[in-house]
């Protein structure tokens, strides 16, 4: 209480302190025998980081109301820019042969997919925190899938599969914060996990034989549960025909993920290359700006998507500890704001951005180590990169805004 | 508004902390297990990746002859190697490289394989470039990225082709040898003895291989010499000091090519000891051609020649001993007492022998009329050895000839000695015409060193070195005897070879002429003229001097002397004699050298079978 009108401390010290060690990998990164693109980066992520505080001020000015009265038009502007990506976009990077940017006479100014995503939050957010109980059945499911299923199915033609997973990790965490039931999201995500298990077949005929039961348990509507075991069957018979539409390069990513050394020359190298760099930073690393594979060049997109091997590498299990740790702690702050809130519209904001960092956090830190299979998508905070460095920026300014606001209603203290 | 109520929340808060405790302990305990317990294998996988061995060669000891002097020894060279990350990046430096340096498709061949052996070691592209090769590479320096100059051992034979198939040559181990193990501690890209000394005595000679490493990037580019990490300098090998000649080997040598110059042959000089002081064969090669790898053509020319220079005659040559195999037949009758050097034969030499149907000539038409021993064997009379040959019986002559080491090899310390033919039993004989195909005529062949015998030209010499000296066959041999070649005793009392070598001083001093240069240089020995079932005669002379007390015994084996026989030989050999005497008695320096030899021939040529082992019980 004493704090009424100042803004949320230790969120502002956890998000200094990561962006701190974002610059400070980002430098190292740029530190190799051979001087490349990323020698310079470091200075350019601090403009970006300068640029990410005013826009952090600009949303923490915001009012939750305007918000929730432009969430709509936010929403259709995004997807509106996603949809001119597909048309006159450009690639970059490792990912050159998508279409994610967009560029002005060859200037590129930003992916528009990054602010989809915080315009998503903000209508599903809009959206649930509208409603007077919490979704019962799928068919209250039904809008909140329409929501994310749009900017969703344009990111996967762009293709960006990463950025697309995102949006499925948001709408997962928004629909479990906004209180619906697990068996509820088991449902929805079933479909996905036929998908992955028809990759063999007794796994897939075991889940299925689970799901009847389940059903059976849970007992839904006799049409949704139907529904759902059809579509969990064709999605076993689809998952072939989905297979051989991806492109190789696709299955390739897919087959490395499950067996990364066999084909450590070609596309194994980036996984290989990143687990020994990992690996053989032990317990404390080879020492800040001194990551032997790093300075020659055997890790792959050190300074942007791989930039957790650096820190694996070069200050070892103690500093990726550390790292997880201020990951945690900015986890668990989100956590603190989102169950505090008094507004239900600021608090599924919070939630969604926990769900939307955590899934880029959990998956970027998860594909250095062969967790996760190789998607590309920049670890929050740390990654070199503009676009995503100021939309992290604007959301924790939503997040300080959501904490101020409930701490003026004098309703944050409710003890745990 | 309900959905939102704090208290339904709590039950989602909990969940959701234990669902993020969770994500990071997974994500913690991978890194964990990454970091910490796979902590060994990722350190040196990324070693691996980014230090890359150089092997360092170890200079291969030197050979020295019997006074110190060098027959191969070392002098820095150059080796260009090169570094790469792949097969097609290796190729695409090869065609750059070719740009500046002559490199063929079968080096580029010999590259990429070595690259396929060893991918994180760098290919050895030219093992021996030349000053101004390096100067031109040192200058295109940063073209290639993976370029390794070092300076290396280079293997140098100062005496060239007079030594070639004596020491041998050396050459880069081939897969078949690594897969065969042939040569031990050795690995693709060894440089390995292949021939001679250098084969025989590779592991003394090799020493060990060190290395030291190279910190490259991810393009296979050199960063800088890693000097944290232990470089092992390389062990040279040892020195061996052989009993050779030097100048008595480079003395045949200038004989034969510029007296003999296409004469196929070899020539060998013992001590009575056993020790090698020479051993020479022609035609020969110069074992520098094969440094850093032989010119396919040269290596064509050489292994397509119908003359086979690479074929070391002096230990891979069988020839019937002939003539000198005579005084084997002499010892077996002494040694068995059968008879003395007064001994006459029952029928006189009227120019042949008829034996059952046959007809067995003498080389002398004429005849030699009654002779004793020491006559006969002064004569060469081939009549008196059919009859000495039927006294002793082919089952005698077949053991003796095995106890006096006709079965065996010399046992010399090179690979690949030719063993000698020489039936064991008469089971040989059955077995290769059947019971009823052959008759007792073969004893008289046999006897006179023809028929199923053949010699290499060292077990020949090693026999005239037991009569040279005191009766002992030792083992000749360059470094040390081997076990193959253990001493043995002929059994010959002192006064019977004393009598032999006058017989044999006779040879060369009275036969058929007198007044002969051996005379002065007090010479013994035995021609031969060898029947040749492919082609002309081959011509056999072993000698030793001096007669009384021996330093030397030489002997020499010339192929297809057409006209010629034993005693076109004697006179080489008595050279090398006189060559080697006068370095302790300079007076011989002066001796005129004239020997008359007889000329002597074997009845009939027989065709050699190539196993004689069948037969053994």
């Amino acid at each position: 209480m004493s704090r009424r009108l100042g803004i949320d401390r230790p969120l502002v010290i956890v998000v200094a302190l990561l962006t701190l060690f974002g610059v400070l990998t980002v430098y190292s990164a740029g530190q190799t025998d051979v001087k490349t693109l990323a020698a310079g980066a470091w200075v350019r992520q601090i403009v970006w980081v300068a640029v990410g505080i005013v826009a952090a001020a600009v949303t923490f000015r915001t009012s939750m109301r305007i918000l929730e009265w432009a969430a709509p038009g936010l929403y259709w502007f995004a997807n509106g820019l996603l949809i001119l990506t597909l048309i006159i976009g450009t690639g970059a990077g490792s990912a050159a042969s998508s279409k994610s940017w967009i560029a002005i006479g060859g200037f590129r100014i930003g992916q528009p997919v990054e602010i989809a995503k915080l315009a998503t939050i903000l209508v599903l957010a809009r959206y649930l925190s509208s409603l007077r109980d919490p979704p019962q059945s799928l068919r209250d499911l039904t809008k909140p899938c329409l929501i994310v299923g749009l900017p969703f199915l344009l990111v996967m033609a762009q293709p960006d599969l990463g950025s697309a997973l995102v949006f499925v990790g948001v709408l997962f965490a928004m629909l479990f914060w906004a209180g619906t039931k697990p068996s509820l999201l088991l449902y929805l995500a079933s479909p996905g996990i036929s998908l992955l298990l028809a990759a063999d077949t007794q796994w897939w005929g075991l889940w299925m034989v689970a799901l009847f039961f389940l059903l059976v348990a849970w007992r839904p509507f006799v049409i949704e549960a139907v529904l759902i075991y059809v579509v969990n069957s064709a999605m076993g018979v689809l998952a072939i025909v989905v297979w051989h539409k991806l492109k190789g390069y696709q299955q390739k990513r897919l087959t490395t993920f499950l067996n990364p050394d066999a084909d450590a020359g070609h596309f194994g190298y980036q996984i290989y290359q990143s687990k020994v760099a990992v690996g053989s930073g032990g317990w404390f690393g080879n020492g800040w700006l001194h990551g032997p594979q790093k300075r020659l060049a055997f890790l792959p997109e050190q300074h942007t998507d791989f930039i957790f091997s650096v820190v694996g590498e070069e200050l070892g299990f103690a500093g990726v500890v550390l790292a997880l740790s201020f990951f945690f702690a900015l986890f668990a702050v989100l956590l603190r704001i989102a169950r505090r809130a008094t507004d239900p519209f600021g608090s599924l904001i919070v939630f969604g951005i926990l769900g939307l960092l955590f899934t880029h956090v959990f998956e970027n830190v998860g594909m250095t180590v062969n967790l996760m299979p190789i998607t590309g998508i920049p670890l929050p905070f740390f990654s070199y990169g503009g676009s995503f460095y100021v939309a992290c920026s604007m959301a924790i300014g939503l997040v300080l805004r959501v904490a101020w606001d409930s701490r003026l209603s004098g309703y944050a203290d409710v003890s745990q | 508004m309900s959905t939102m109520t704090s208290f339904r929340l709590r039950d989602r808060t909990t969940a959701a902390r234990w669902i993020l405790a969770t994500a990071f302990l997974l994500l913690s305990g991978t890194f964990f297990r990454t970091q910490v317990l796979d902590y060994e294998r990722y350190r040196l996988r990324a070693e691996s990746n980014r230090l890359r061995p150089v092997p360092l060669v170890a200079p291969r000891g030197a050979i020295l002859d019997r006074n110190g002097l060098i027959i191969a020894d070392n002098v820095p060279g150059w080796a260009v190697k090169l570094f790469a990350i792949s097969k097609d990046s290796l190729r695409a430096a090869l065609h750059r490289l070719g740009e500046l340096v002559a490199l063929d498709s079968a080096t580029v061949k010999d590259v990429m394989r070595r690259f396929g052996d060893a991918p994180y070691e760098p290919a050895l592209v030219l093992g021996n470039a030349s000053t101004e090769v390096i100067a031109r590479l040192e200058e295109h320096r940063l073209s290639f990225p993976g370029l390794v100059i070092q300076t290396e051992p280079r293997r140098v034979y100062p005496a060239g082709k007079a030594v070639g198939h004596v020491v041998g040559y050396v050459g880069e181990v081939s897969e078949d040898d690594l897969d065969k193990d042939r040569y031990p501690g050795a690995k693709s890209g060894t440089l390995v003895g292949r021939e001679g000394l250098e084969l025989q005595y590779d592991h003394t000679l090799r020493g060990i291989e060190g290395v030291r490493y190279i910190e490259v990037n991810a393009r296979g580019r050199m960063v800088r010499e890693e000097v944290s990490s232990p470089s092992l300098s390389p062990i040279s090998g040892e020195a061996i000091k052989t009993t050779l000649d030097l100048p008595l080997q480079i003395f045949i040598d200038s004989l034969w090519s510029d007296s003999l110059p296409r004469t196929r042959g070899a020539m060998v000089a013992l001590t009575p000891e056993g020790e090698i002081l020479a051993l020479y064969s022609a035609p020969g090669f110069d074992p520098n051609d094969f440094i850093g790898g032989i010119v396919p053509a040269k290596w064509n020319a050489l292994i397509s020649d119908e003359a086979k220079p690479l074929l070391n005659r002096a230990i891979k040559g069988s020839y019937p001993p002939a003539s000198p195999f005579k005084l084997a037949i002499a010892t077996m009758a002494l040694r068995r007492g059968l008879i003395n050097f007064d001994s006459r034969m029952a029928e006189p030499c009227r120019g042949g022998l008829q034996y059952g149907n046959r007809f067995f000539g003498c080389w002398k038409k004429q005849g030699h009329g009654y002779l004793n021993l020491t006559g006969a064997i002064a004569n060469s009379c081939d009549v008196y050895f059919y009859q000495l040959g039927l006294k002793l019986g082919l089952t005698a002559i077949l053991q003796d000839g095995a106890l006096l080491g006709f079965r065996d090899k010399a046992g010399v310390d090179l690979r690949g000695e030719q063993a000698p033919i020489f039936p064991a039993s008469v089971a040989y004989y059955n077995k290769r015409y059947g019971a009823r195909g052959w008759s007792n005529a073969v004893t008289l062949n046999l006897a006179i060193g023809q028929g199923e015998d053949a010699q290499t030209l060292i077990s020949m010499v090693k026999f005239y070195q037991a009569l040279a000296g005191e009766g002992k066959v030792a083992a000749p041999h360059l470094v040390r005897p081997t076990k193959e070649g253990a001493a043995r005793d002929l059994g010959l009392t002192q006064s019977q070879l004393e009598g032999l070598r006058a017989a044999m001083v006779q040879v060369v001093a009275s036969g058929t002429a007198a007044a002969s240069g051996g005379r002065e240089l007090k010479m013994a020995g035995k021609t031969g003229t060898a029947q040749n079932s492919t082609g002309a005669n081959h011509g056999w002379f072993i000698g030793f001097a001096p007669y009384d007390h021996p330093k030397i015994i030489v002997g020499s084996i010339m192929e297809s002397l057409g006209g010629h026989g034993g005693a076109y030989v004697a006179p080489w050999v008595a050279r090398v004699i006189r060559r080697y005497l006068q370095e302790t008695d300079p007076s011989l320096r002066k001796a005129n050298i004239r020997l008359v030899v007889p000329e002597d021939s074997a009845p009939q040529s027989v065709e050699l079978p190539a196993d004689s082992t069948g037969a053994v019980p």
